[in-house]
C-alpha cells in the first residue's frame, strides 16, 4: 500500500501562544482556588499572628468544622461533573440528623444499625430522584427542588421539635481525637478525607468516573458512544444521596442533636464549594480536589472573620458570594476562550 | 467474477414518525470490501435508515440480517458489538476527555479494577498509528480541529468494533465530509480506502456527488423513503444519478440565469455610507435598488455575514449611516431593522433561527407576531390561511402545518424559515448562505423563489459560498476580501467565476 497519509497538526489552526495554552488548561482554576487558599491563609497568618492563628490546630479546624460540608460538596461535585444538580443536599442532611436522633434518642436502636441505615435512606432517595430525571427526562433542577421540599417536610413529620442526642457511644465518638503531632483531627474529618481520597479514585480511575465525565461532557455523543448514560445519571445522582447521608451523620456528630431547621441551604454552599472549586456548572471539566479547596476557602472566610472579631457573620455570605462571582467569570472566560 | 454474500442485508423496512411515513419498504444490502453511497435528497429517508440500522430508531416493519443471521438492535450499543460502527455527521465525542479516552471510553483496559492509563494511551497510540494517523493521544479532543476530531471518531469505532471481538464489519459515515477542507476530505478517503481493503464495508453518505463519484464503488438511491435504484458507481453518470434523486430532468436552472441578467432594478431602497466596525468589517458604501438581487462573493470569513448583520442591527456599527427609503434608521437592533422592512435569515438555521420543538405553523408565525407586538394576536382564520398559503406557495413538505419542526429534513427546514420572514413582507430580504447543506432540487426551488421575488419589487441581499449561484441570481455582485468590500461589479454576460476569483484574490476588479 502507497498510501500516504497527510500528518495532521493541531498546532497549525490553534493559537499555541502561552497565555492561550495557560487559560485552555483544564487544571488552571483549581491551582487558582488553591493559590487564593494559600494567599487568604497567608493573609491571615500577618494580620493574627499574635492572636495564635499559624497554630497548626487553627489549620485543621478548617477540617473538623467543615467535614459535613466537604463530603456533602464531594457528592455535588459528582453530580455537577455529569452536567446536573442537586438541590435536595442541605434537606437531606437535615433530614438525617432528625431521622439519627429519632431512632437513637427514641426508638433505642444502636448506632451500628441506625448508620447503615440512614446512609441506605439517603442513597435511595437520591436513585428515586435519578430514576425520575433520567426515565421521566425532567430537569434535574425541578426533580431535585421536590427533593428539597419532601425531606424537609419528612423531618417535620419526625418531630416538630428538636432531639438532642444524649447516647453516650456517640458523644463518645464525637469527642475522640486523633492525634497529628500537637494538633488533632476529628473522626468526621477523617472521614470526609476518606471520601475525598475515594471520589478521586473513582473519577479517575474507574469506568464509572470516566462515564460521569464523559456525561457531562456531552450527553448526546455519551448516548451515542453506547455508554449507559441513563445508569451514569441514576448512579451520580445516587452518590449524591449516599454523600448527603453521610455529611448528615458527620453534621449529627458534630452538633448532637436532630433538628428539622438543620442546614438549611446548605446545598448551596455545596454547589459554591464546587463552583468555587473550578468544577464548571456545565459539566464535564474539574476536580474533586478543587471541591477540598472550594471548601477550605469557605471555611477560611469563616475563621478570618471570627478572628476579625468585630464583623458580623453575616459577612461569611458576602465574601462567598463575591467569589462565587469571580469565578464564575472566570469560568465564562474560559469556555469562551476554549471554543474559539 | 461471483458477486460475494452481502454482510448486511435490510428488506422491506419501514419508519413512521408521527405525521410522516419516513421509510417505506426501503431494501438496502451492503457487500465486504465496498465503499456504498447511499444517496437522495434531504428528507428522501438517508439518516432514518442509518437510525433504524445502528438502532437509535426502532423498526416498524421489514428485517435486518448481518452476516446471514437475522438481527434487531435496541440501541447504538448493540449494533456496535454486532460490529456495526458509526460515524456521524456531527462529531459525537467528549471534547473534554482526551483523545486516547475519547477511543477507549466504554471499554478502558483496567487492571485490578482500575483503568490501566498507562495501557489505554499505549494502545490509542498503537491503533491511531495503524491507521496512518499522526496524533497525540493525550491531548485534549477540543484541541484539534473538526476534521481530527472527525478521524478520531473513526479510530473510535473501528477500534471499539476490534475490541469487542467482531471485528468492524460495517462502517458508517453519516455526512463526514460537510465541514472538511479538500487536504482533509483527502486523508480521510485514504483512510476509508484502508479500511476497506481489510475487508470493512463502508456505508458512506455525502452530498458532495464528486465525492461519490472519487471514492465509492457501488450507490443506492432513495427518494421520498423508497427505494430507487441500486447501481454500480461506474455504471452511471452524474447527470443520471441526479434525476435519479430528483425524480425529473435538469435544465431549469439554466433558464434562471438568462432571465435574471435582463431584469429591470427599481430606486433606491437602501444605501449605507461608511458603515463598518471594527474587528467586524471596514467601513463599506453599498446601495440596494428595488427588485434588486445583490450577491456577495467571498472567502468564508471574509466579512459576508459581518457586513449582512451590521444592515440588520444584529451587530452595532461604529461608524456610517444607513438610510431606507429616504430615512435614516439607527440599526442599533435587529428590532430597528424589522421595523424599516429588513428581514434576515441566519446561516445557522439551528441555533439561530428555527425552534425545533415548535409546529411548523408556530415557526412561520413567529415573526409576524413580533412585528405586531404580543398583545395583539394575530385571528385564528387569518392565520391559518396565511400558514396555508406559504406552505403551499414554498412547497414545504410535508405540507401539515401541525408537524414539528425538528422532524423536517434540512431543505424544508430552510422554507419554513424563509416563509417567516416572507410572511411580514420586508423590503429588503437577507439571505446568509440559505442552500448550505441542502439538496440539489430545494436548492433550485429557492433560488427560483429568489427570482420571483425580485421580480415582484423585492430587494435580495444573497450570500452564498459557490460562485454560479451568486453569479446565477444577482445583478450586482460585491466582492469581499479580507474583511474589506473591494468592489462591486454588475453581472453581465462576461462575469464569471473566474474572474470573480481573479478580484477576491486581487483584491481589484478590472
Amino acid at each position: 500500500m502507497s498510501t500516504t497519509t497527510a500528518r495532521p497538526k493541531a498546532a497549525d489552526s490553534h493559537p499555541t501562544s502561552k497565555a492561550a495554552r495557560v487559560l485552555a488548561d483544564r487544571r488552571l482554576p483549581v491551582m487558582v482556588t488553591a493559590a487564593l487558599f494559600l494567599v487568604m491563609y497567608a493573609a491571615g497568618l500577618s494580620r493574627y499572628q499574635n492572636y495564635g492563628f499559624g497554630e497548626a490546630q487553627v489549620f485543621l479546624n478548617l477540617f473538623i468544622d467543615n467535614s459535613y460540608l466537604l463530603v456533602a460538596a464531594v457528592g455535588a461535585t459528582f453530580v455537577i461533573l455529569s452536567g446536573g444538580i442537586d438541590l435536595s443536599v442541605g434537606s437531606v442532611i437535615g433530614f438525617t440528623t432528625m431521622f439519627t436522633a429519632w431512632l437513637v434518642e427514641r426508638q433505642g436502636l444502636p448506632l451500628v444499625l441506625v448508620i447503615p441505615l440512614a446512609l441506605g435512606v439517603g442513597a435511595l432517595g437520591g436513585f428515586l430522584m435519578g430514576y425520575v430525571i433520567h426515565n421521566f427526562e425532567i430537569q434535574p433542577f425541578i426533580v431535585t427542588l421536590a427533593g428539597l421540599f419532601l425531606y424537609r417536610g419528612l423531618c417535620l413529620v419526625i418531630s416538630k421539635e428538636s432531639i438532642a442526642i444524649g447516647d453516650a457511644s456517640v458523644s463518645s465518638m464525637a469527642q475522640t481525637q486523633v492525634s497529628l503531632g500537637g494538633a488533632f483531627l476529628s473522626i468526621g474529618a477523617i472521614v470526609a478525607l476518606v471520601v475525598l481520597a475515594a471520589a478521586f479514585y473513582v473519577l479517575h480511575y474507574t469506568r464509572f468516573g470516566r462515564r460521569v465525565y464523559a456525561v457531562g461532557g456531552n450527553e448526546q455523543s455519551a448516548l451515542l458512544m453506547g455508554l449507559p448514560q441513563g445508569g451514569t445519571k441514576i448512579s451520580v445522582y445516587t452518590v449524591s444521596g449516599f454523600c448527603s447521608a453521610l455529611a448528615g451523620l458527620l453534621f449529627t456528630l458534630y452538633i448532637q442533636s436532630g433538628d428539622p431547621l438543620h442546614a438549611t441551604g446548605m446545598e448551596l454552599d455545596a454547589i459554591a464549594a464546587v463552583v468555587i472549586g473550578g468544577t464548571l456548572l456545565t459539566g464535564g471539566s474539574g476536580f474533586v480536589i478543587g471541591t477540598l479547596f472550594g471548601v477550605l476557602v469557605l471555611g477560611l472566610i469563616k475563621s478570618l472573620i471570627q478572628f476579625e472579631g468585630t464583623l458580623s457573620s453575616w459577612w461569611t455570605k458576602i465574601a462567598t458570594g463575591v467569589l462565587l462571582c469571580a469565578f464564575i467569570l472566570i469560568q465564562r472566560a474560559m469556555t469562551a476562550r476554549r471554543k474559539t | 467474477m461471483a458477486e460475494p454474500r452481502p454482510v448486511l442485508e435490510m428488506t422491506g423496512i419501514v419508519k413512521e414518525f408521527p405525521g410522516v411515513r419516513a421509510l417505506s419498504g426501503v431494501d438496502f444490502r451492503l457487500f465486504p470490501g465496498e465503499i456504498h453511497a447511499l444517496l437522495g435528497e434531504n428528507g428522501a429517508g438517508k439518516s432514518t435508515l442509518i437510525k433504524v440500522l445502528t438502532g437509535v430508531h426502532t423498526l416498524d416493519g421489514g428485517s435486518i440480517t448481518l452476516s446471514g443471521r437475522p438481527v434487531r438492535f435496541a440501541g447504538p450499543a448493540q449494533a456496535q458489538q454486532a460490529g456495526i460502527s458509526t460515524v456521524y455527521q456531527e462529531v459525537n465525542l467528549c471534547p473534554n476527555l482526551s483523545v486516547a479516552e475519547n477511543i477507549f471510553i466504554g471499554r478502558e483496559p483496567t487492571r485490578f479494577g482500575r483503568i490501566d492509563w498507562k495501557r489505554l494511551r499505549r494502545e490509542a497510540a498503537g491503533l491511531v498509528d495503524r491507521l496512518g494517523l499522526d496524533i497525540d493521544v493525550t491531548a485534549p479532543l477540543s484541541s484539534y480541529p473538526l476534521a481530527v476530531q472527525q478521524l478520531v471518531a473513526i479510530v473510535r469505532s473501528v477500534g471499539t468494533a476490534d475490541g469487542e471481538g467482531a471485528g468492524t464489519k460495517v462502517l458508517v459515515l453519516d455526512e463526514p465530509t460537510s465541514s472538511l477542507d479538500r487536504g482533509e476530505v483527502l486523508e480521510l478517503f485514504a483512510l476509508m480506502r484502508r479500511l476497506r481493503d481489510e475487508g470493512v464495508a463502508i456505508l458512506f453518505v455525502s452530498h458532495f456527488l464528486d465525492q461519490i463519484y472519487e471514492v465509492c464503488d457501488r450507490m443506492t438511491v432513495l427518494r421520498n423513503g423508497t427505494l430507487v435504484g441500486e447501481h454500480m458507481v461506474r455504471d452511471l453518470d452524474q447527470v443520471g444519478l441526479v434525476q435519479l434523486m430528483i425524480g425529473k430532468a435538469l435544465g431549469q436552472l439554466d433558464e434562471l440565469h438568462e432571465h435574471q441578467l435582463h431584469a429591470d432594478v427599481g430606486e433606491p431602497l437602501l444605501e449605507a455610507e461608511g458603515v463598518g466596525r471594527a474587528g467586524g468589517i471596514e467601513p463599506f458604501d453599498l446601495e440596494i435598488k428595488k427588485g434588486e438581487v445583490i450577491g456577495l462573493a467571498g472567502l468564508l470569513g471574509s466579512g459576508r455575514t459581518e457586513l449582512a448583520r451590521l444592515l440588520f442591527g444584529a451587530d452595532q456599527p461604529d461608524s456610517g449611516k444607513v438610510t431606507v427609503g429616504g430615512k435614516e434608521v439607527a440599526m442599533s437592533a435587529p428590532n430597528d431593522a424589522i421595523g424599516a422592512g429588513v428581514a434576515f435569515c441566519s446561516e445557522n438555521r439551528k441555533t439561530e433561527g428555527l425552534i425545533p420543538d415548535l409546529t411548523v405553523r408556530e415557526n412561520i408565525i413567529l415573526a409576524l407576531q413580533a412585528a405586531r407586538g404580543w398583545t395583539r394576536p394575530i385571528p385564528t382564520a387569518q392565520r391559518d390561511e396565511l400558514v396555508a398559503k406559504y406552505i403551499a406557495a414554498l412547497d414545504i413538505r410535508p405540507a401539515n402545518p401541525e408537524a414539528r419542526v425538528g422532524q423536517l429534513s434540512g431543505g424544508n427546514q430552510q422554507k419554513v424559515l424563509l416563509a417567516r420572514w416572507l410572511i411580514t413582507r420586508p423590503q429588503l430580504l437577507i439571505l446568509d448562505e440559505p442552500t448550505r447543506g441542502i439538496d440539489i432540487g430545494a436548492k433550485a426551488e429557492i433560488q427560483k423563489l429568489v427570482v420571483s421575488l425580485s421580480e415582484e419589487g423585492m430587494a435580495v441581499l444573497y450570500i452564498a459560498a459557490e460562485l454560479e449561484e451568486v453569479l446565477r441570481l444577482s445583478h450586482t455582485i460585491g466582492v469581499l476580501r479580507d474583511r474589506k468590500l473591494v468592489a462591486r461589479i454588475a453581472n453581465g454576460p462576461e462575469i464569471t467565476p473566474t474572474r470573480i476569483l481573479e478580484t477576491i484574490a486581487s483584491g481589484e476588479h478590472q
